[in-house]
């Protein structure tokens, strides 16, 4: 088999059904993390003590806890106390806790950065907390973020690999088998690096074309 | 009953930071259209007072009503009275991410939930007032703190508050800057505003003000017209502190 019938009839094929995949889990992942993230940045400069702490913690263990180990718990660990996930569904909640966790550290700096005066004049003009900071503090805080979310959503598009080890064939899990099948581990590998490069090169752009949307002068 | 004719009653206000006593028992009634100017050294309580007006702070004891509804205590209803209460603070706190006309029409369209078309008109309305109309498209960092100031002006302005608190509105302004943000000031006294102004202008206290209030100590030490507290002050440092201002502006 000659390298041009090898890219179009085997690669080509494999490659969009596993990138497919991939673009999936992140399209499910993404938002999902940065709201979440959101809400316990939120919740942990602005909730009570109670609520702030339980943020902390879910912090605290979601980016302490290696995310390889945590879709190992989710897929074989679970099923032992009758928690069944699929392969698909358990690395989405393992993306989506470690994603979540890291935006949220982004998003409360941001938040912090906020200068007090802002959230004190949206009060003296009679807007509640909560008006105050989705109006005021979270379109200014969200602003300064986004260097950081988009440096998370970049790291996503690579630890999405990672749902092959718990048998989810995206991307990297596809170049694999073709790899190990022809034995074609160079052609492949390298291959799909440039698709992974790919990815990340457009989202760079486009949190790049983000900032300078929406910059504010000062 | 007399109170009715008060607009603001302050009812010895007491406020502590810690064991720093800011405000040890301040009490005052100011009346519909008065404009009462409070001075006196850094650190007396002069700008914790306009934040227990409108609870930015919350006062340990003492009581506030405006129209005779107590402000203190009031709960989530606060955000009602903050509307009556317009504030302009001396760092001006214009939103950053908002141009001029954003500033002022955000709270119109989230507080008073004006439609969109509603609050740009009044909002272009109030900065005209103040002579910003020509900025509405720009945003805070591209005004000079004069120009800012106004534009916080009116914001607070814009919701029709009852009575206006100024925190030392022109502390951060060079002199030429000062005297535009005390033109706009000036002309609200005219239009008959009530106006609580904490300044160390004592020129517009003088000129403006129907009681001025000499503040020490967390307390009202004197007050009266601007002639009664100028020309024949009984308090010997209220004296001093004016006698102060005088020989540097001669």
């Amino acid at each position: 088999m000659d390298q041009i019938t090898f890219i179009l009839d085997v690669m080509l094929p494999a490659f969009s059904n596993g990138l497919l995949m991939t673009l999936t889990l992140i399209a499910i992942t993404a938002p999902i993390g940065f709201l979440l993230g959101v809400a316990i940045a939120c919740g942990r400069v602005y909730g009570g003590k109670g609520l702030s702490w339980l943020m902390q913690l879910y912090t605290i263990f979601f980016r302490g806890c290696p995310l390889l180990l945590l879709l190992f718990i989710l897929y074989f660990g679970l099923p032992s106390v009758g928690i069944i996930f699929t392969p698909f569904v358990a690395s989405v909640l393992g993306f989506i806790f470690c994603n979540s966790a890291y935006n949220s550290e982004y998003v409360r700096g941001a938040i912090l950065s906020v200068k007090e005066g802002q959230l004190i004049a949206a009060k003296a003009l009679g807007m509640t907390k909560g008006q105050a900071i989705l109006n005021i503090v979270l379109p200014q805080a969200l602003r300064r973020s986004i260097p950081g979310i988009s440096n998370e959503f970049i790291y996503l598009i690579k630890y999405s690999s990672l749902a092959y080890m718990i048998t989810l064939v995206e991307l990297t899990g596809a170049s694999k088998l073709i790899a190990t099948k022809y034995f074609a581990y160079n052609e492949t590998f390298f291959a799909v690096a440039i698709v992974y490069l790919a990815l990340v090169t457009v989202t760079t752009f486009g949190a790049n074309a983000l900032e300078k949307k929406y910059a504010v002068p000062g | 009953m007399t109170d009715e004719k008060y607009i603001l009653r302050i009812e010895n206000i007491k406020k502590a930071f810690g064991t720093n006593e800011v405000l040890t028992g301040v009490s005052i009634n100011v009346k519909k259209g008065e404009t009462v100017c409070f001075i006196g050294p850094s650190g007396t309580g002069k700008s914790t007072l306009l934040r227990c007006i409108n609870q930015l702070t919350i006062p340990d004891s003492g009581k506030i009503f405006l129209n005779d509804e107590e402000v203190t205590h009031a709960g989530p209803r606060i955000n009602y009275f903050r509307q009556k209460i317009g504030m302009v603070f001396q760092n001006f706190f214009l939103f950053d991410h908002l141009t001029a006309v954003r500033n002022v029409e955000i709270a119109l369209l989230k507080v008073k939930k004006m439609s969109p078309k509603e609050a740009r008109e009044k909002a272009m309305y109030e900065l005209k007032q103040v002579g910003m109309a020509n900025w509405a498209e720009h945003y805070p960092a591209e005004l000079s703190g004069g120009q800012a100031q106004r534009v916080s002006i009116a914001r607070a302005l814009a919701m029709d508050p009852e009575i206006m608190l100024f925190d030392e509105p022109t502390s951060a302004l060079d002199p030429e800057l000062t005297r535009e943000v005390l033109e706009v000031m000036k002309k609200l006294v005219i239009d008959g505003m009530t106006m609580l102004v904490v300044t160390h202008e004592m020129g517009f206290a003088c000129s403006v003000a129907n009681k001025i209030c000499f503040m020490e100590h967390g307390q009202i030490k004197e007050q009266g017209s601007p002639a009664e507290l100028l020309n024949n002050p009984e308090f010997e440092r209220c004296k001093a502190f004016i006698g102060e201002f005088r020989e540097y502006s001669q």
